[in-house]
């Protein structure tokens, strides 16, 4: 199978660069943090999303994304293409991403798709995690 | 792309035509050479291209010590399977209507087992041992009156494994019943000796053994006899059991890899073993990697290793300089992880991240020092970006988690 340079170019990126992609983990137990882990390893797939988030009038916005992918090639260029997303927006506006752009950014191929259903899994998730805590 | 700049370590999947066996080809082609139609029986170009096909089908049945008679030219390992399998459970289906083969074949050997139930016949599918053998007790056991046929491959083309041939073989023989054995992985790497193997059909392939692709061979025993129906009807060459032109240049690829084989088997395993040996020593500094398959009773061309908590495809993907296959199905259509570990019992994470390395006889040290340098690298590089080592490294039991599937 062959997959679209975008999602070579994101996976390469990431693997050679894992710090200016956002690579890394948060202290989970801080309050400001918000994670989200899906997936299962018999499946192929772990995405572990962290967003950090302060209060900005009546929202709250993400000012800082770390992840951690276990998985094939396009599953880490979906949870890196998705951190990109993220950054500098509210949780509303967070909750409104879907799938489909990550699949639109990296020209995922269909039996590839789930991979960007995970990582609009993870989102919701660490939303929900860091709601639970405010 | 510059496929050179690429390192090749996938020869189970297939191999380079040795540059000696391409120009022998060459020879079989054009108007200058004997291209004529071996079936042609009034005219010189004919009787060439016979003599050509004869001489190669020597060199075939030479390497492994057969009766040149007993060779019958196919389209491949596959359609030998195929032939073996079908037609010895069509020939004899009034003998019975068993047939015992296991769960880790080729599947060139289980889709024709299971054309073979759609059409009434049932078959056992054998666990291997958790080091990939088929042990000769297990197919003993699974005996039945009714059964005709046994097909059990020689060595495993994912772990490179062996099975013990002359066992199952004595087994089948007192129980009056067919051994087919696929040794498409097996020619020019280990010794075969039919004239003393207790094995009634095997079948073999050119391109594994730097041949040309879209030719192989079956081996049918005379003495005893076995008869099979053919698959291909239309002019009755090689014996009724396989019809078609022959192609002459492949064939005479295929013997002429064969030749070659036999005379260069001894110092293509000694260069072999030292890189396997190499490999294995360094690939294994990595911590939690897993060789799959029985290492102890398996060839060195092949050498397929589990990197826990790193996804084989992510692996293949980070290795992009280097030529491998992953055990992994998720390169394919479809998401299981590799039925051949499932089947030896690793987990399926252990499952999900092996690769296969397969060396060859244009394989040098160069290429084995840099593959295990950058294999370092990437499965470092992927274990940092991997939630599963974090959780390994800050001591968490992976297997008591509650994954959150979807």
């Amino acid at each position: 199978m062959a997959y679209s340079k975008k999602v070579v170019d994101k996976f390469e990126n990431t693997l050679n660069n894992p710090k200016a992609f956002n690579v890394g983990s948060f202290d989970p137990s801080e309050l400001n943090i918000g994670t989200g882990m899906v997936g299962a390893p018999a499946c192929g797939d772990v995405m572990k999303l962290q967003i950090k988030c302060e209060p900005q009038g009546n929202s709250h916005v993400i000012t800082d994304v770390k992840f951690k992918t276990y998985g094939c090639g396009s599953a880490i260029a979906s949870s890196s293409e998705l951190v990109e997303m993220l950054m500098g927006k509210t949780l509303e506006e967070a909750k409104e991403i879907k799938n489909k752009e990550i699949v639109d950014a990296l020209e995922l191929p269909p039996i590839k798709i789930h991979c960007s259903v995970l990582a609009e899994d993870s989102i919701k998730e660490a939303i929900e995690n860091y709601e639970s805590k405010q | 792309m510059n496929t050179q700049s690429t390192i090749y370590l996938d020869y189970a999947s297939t191999t380079p035509v040795d540059p000696r066996v391409a120009s022998k080809m060459m020879e079989f082609l054009t108007p200058d050479g004997e291209f004529g139609n071996p079936a042609s029986r009034s005219h010189r170009y004919g009787w060439k291209a016979d003599e050509a096909v004869e001489e190669a089908r020597s060199h075939v049945a030479n390497l492994v010590n057969c009766d040149p008679r007993e060779i019958v030219w196919t389209s491949g390992a596959t359609e030998a399977d195929n032939l073996a399998i079908k037609g010895v459970a069509r020939f004899y289906k009034s003998k019975g209507n068993h047939i015992i083969t296991s769960k880790i074949e080729h599947k060139a050997v289980l889709d024709p087992c299971r054309q073979l139930e759609r059409e009434g016949f049932e078959v056992t599918y054998l666990d291997p041992d958790e080091g990939g053998i088929i042990s000769p007790e297990a197919i003993k056991s699974a005996m039945r009156d009714t059964t005709i046929l046994v097909s059990i491959m020689h060595i495993h083309n994912e772990l490179g494994t062996l099975n013990d041939l002359e066992a199952i073989g004595n087994i089948t023989r007192k129980a009056g019943v067919f051994f087919h054995v696929d040794a498409a992985q097996s020619t020019g790497k280990v010794d075969i000796d039919l004239s003393s193997l207790p094995v009634d059909l095997m079948s073999f392939s050119a391109h594994k053994t730097y041949g040309p692709k879209g030719i192989g061979a079956l081996f049918v025993r005379r003495k005893p006899r076995v008869r099979i129906e053919a698959l291909i009807h239309g002019g009755g060459h090689e014996r009724g059991m396989r019809a078609g032109t022959l192609p002459t240049h492949q064939i005479v690829g295929m013997g002429e890899a064969f030749k070659i084989a036999k005379e260069q088997m001894k110092e293509d395993h000694e260069k072999i073993k030292a890189f396997h040996t190499k490999f294995l020593k360094e690939a294994m500094k990595i911590e939690h990697a897993y060789i799959n398959g029985d290492v102890d009773n398996k060839v060195p061309n092949i050498l397929n290793i589990s990197f826990n908590f790193v996804e084989g495809e992510s692996l293949i993907m980070g290795l992009k300089d280097i030529a491998v296959s992953s055990g992994s199905a998720c390169t394919s259509a479809s998401l299981e992880p590799s039925y051949v570990l499932r089947a030896l019992g690793r987990k399926d994470e252990l499952a999900h991240s092996s690769i296969r390395f397969s060396f060859g006889r244009f394989t040098n040290e160069e290429d084995i020092d840099k593959t295990l340098s950058i294999l370092h690298n990437v499965v470092e590089r992927l274990r940092e970006l991997s939630p599963l080592w974090e959780m390994h490294l800050d001591g968490v039991d992976l297997d008591t988690v509650q994954w959150n599937t979807h």
